[in-house]
């Protein structure tokens, strides 16, 4: 066989020959492995890999029988983002009758839980709205971003002004408040979103400003858990590693900083979550069977050890998907093949 | 799923690994994951038996379209006087034995 067409994880094309792609997929697995502290993937996984790259065709796909359920993260804000002039319950349908979308998601452009709290009342009739029309399951999702609880968008004092100065007591008391405020908010709108008639309520991007922002999501959950023991929730993380901003947060005496997805699943199933979305990144500078075998490694350690279904996030630059607006799909196809066949996984 | 255009995230992993919406039997096996917590495989076991198919059905639109048309469970193409939206929602909860938040809202609001 002569050169083998790839890209890296920018999407750049670029050609590998034969023993490139091995020794790609081998660092790929060996780099995820000694990060996690989790098993490498095994020869038999990454010739598996190595045979889906090798395949000339532009697509790929998992073989019949092998297919899971999707979710979609911010559905209706991306018929927007790409430019399309149609209200959301449209955009809803386009996913479910023309995108054959297994489940879809109503959000706001401001997908944030703090700024939907004012006006969730003008949420709820337009979730309301389309339950009616639709067939597929409806969640509702935003961000927990505790990012905008501190000033100037906030009312805490901003931890990335404090930690500088060298106000570390002050930096961490703020966290400490951001979660507390950010719990009320998730829980009151998910509530609400719930009251209404949603399927499910997706947390998603969680982790984005680091350990409080975790900790608030799983306390969120824990509270909507109690007050609805049906609702159905997913966690969808931000990136594979929770960056430890404060440092010491704990969630039932597990410490959050610097947990990876296959210990971030276990307190997510202890808090109540339904469907767990972990995270890879992908790596711009390394190739894609890289990205697709150090992303898989991650997902498999999950996978095998989840009671709960898991839905790993393969959109735009994470889950080895290139990054950039628009993914070439012989790489997504392969990705989403790889990460479907290799871990034991629910949906996507 | 996430970032990206329609084209290459909805629709690739919808041909790469998904289960095909309405088309199939996709919401119908979501439901199960999303109210009872199943993991895959057992989800697409329950709803093949509930609906008294094979799992490999499950997957296929010419067979899902004649199950769905004939239990009413909504199609992507409804004919005249077709179960559709809140209709076939009644008739989903119904065929898989499950609750869906958004029919019995609907109950609680049209009951006296």
């Amino acid at each position: 066989m002569g050169k083998i067409f790839t890209r890296f994880g920018d999407g750049t094309p670029t050609e590998l020959s034969e023993v490139e792609l091995m020794q790609d997929l081998e660092a790929g697995t060996q780099d995820a492995a000694e990060r996690g502290k989790i098993a490498a993937l095994s020869p038999e996984e990454l010739k598996r890999i190595y045979e889906i790259f090798a395949s000339p065709y532009n697509f790929v796909s998992v073989e019949r029988g092998h297919e899971v359920v999707l979710t979609y993260d911010a559905a209706t804000l991306k018929i927007r983002r790409v430019g399309v002039a149609v209200d959301r319950i449209q955009a809803l349908q386009i996913y479910e009758k023309i995108l054959g979308a297994d489940t879809m998601e109503l959000c706001h452009v401001d997908y944030s839980f703090k700024p939907l709290k004012p006006i969730v009342t003008m949420e709820q009739p337009v979730l309301e709205q389309a339950l009616l029309s639709t067939h597929v399951p409806l969640f509702y999702g935003a961000m927990p971003n505790l990012g905008i609880y501190s000033q100037p968008d906030g009312p805490f004092p901003n931890p990335a002004e404090l930690m500088p100065a060298g106000k570390i007591e002050a930096a961490k008391e703020s966290y400490e408040q951001t979660v507390a405020e950010a719990v009320k908010d998730i829980v009151s709108v998910a509530g609400a979103m719930h009251e209404s008639g949603a399927d499910g309520i997706n947390i998603d991007t969680v982790g984005a400003a680091g350990d409080a922002d975790f900790l608030a999501a799983l306390l969120a959950t824990e509270e909507l858990k109690r007050r609805y023991p049906d609702i159905c929730i997913e966690m969808g993380m931000a990136g594979e590693f929770v960056i430890g901003m404060h440092g010491g947060l704990t969630f039932h005496g597990v410490r959050l900083a610097g947990l990876y997805p296959h210990d971030q699943l276990k307190l997510a199933e202890k808090a109540g979550v339904t469907i767990f979305g972990p995270v890879v990144n992908t790596n711009t500078t390394q190739s894609s069977p890289w990205n697709v075998a150090r992303a898989t490694t991650f997902i498999k350690a999950a996978g095998e050890i989840a009671g709960i279904p898991i839905h790993p996030n393969m959109g735009m630059g994470v889950g080895a998907v290139p990054v950039n607006d628009h993914p070439p799909i012989d790489i997504v196809s392969r990705a989403s093949k790889a990460m479907v066949e290799i871990c034991r996984l629910d949906g996507l | 799923m996430g970032v990206g255009d329609p084209f290459a995230m909805a629709m690739a992993h919808a041909h790469a690994s998904g289960m095909g919406g309405m088309r199939a039997a996709g919401d119908l096996v979501a439901r199960l994951q999303m109210t009872r917590g199943m993991k895959i495989r057992e989800a697409k076991q329950y709803v093949a038996g509930k609906l008294k198919i094979a799992v490999s059905d499950l997957t296929d639109p010419v067979i899902m379209t004649e199950v769905r048309q004939d239990l009413q469970l909504g199609t992507m193409s409804p004919q005249p006087r077709d179960a559709r939206g809140i209709e076939a929602k009644f008739r989903i909860a119904e065929a898989l034995g499950i609750r869906i938040n958004c029919v019995d809202r609907f109950r609680q609001k049209t009951a006296f």
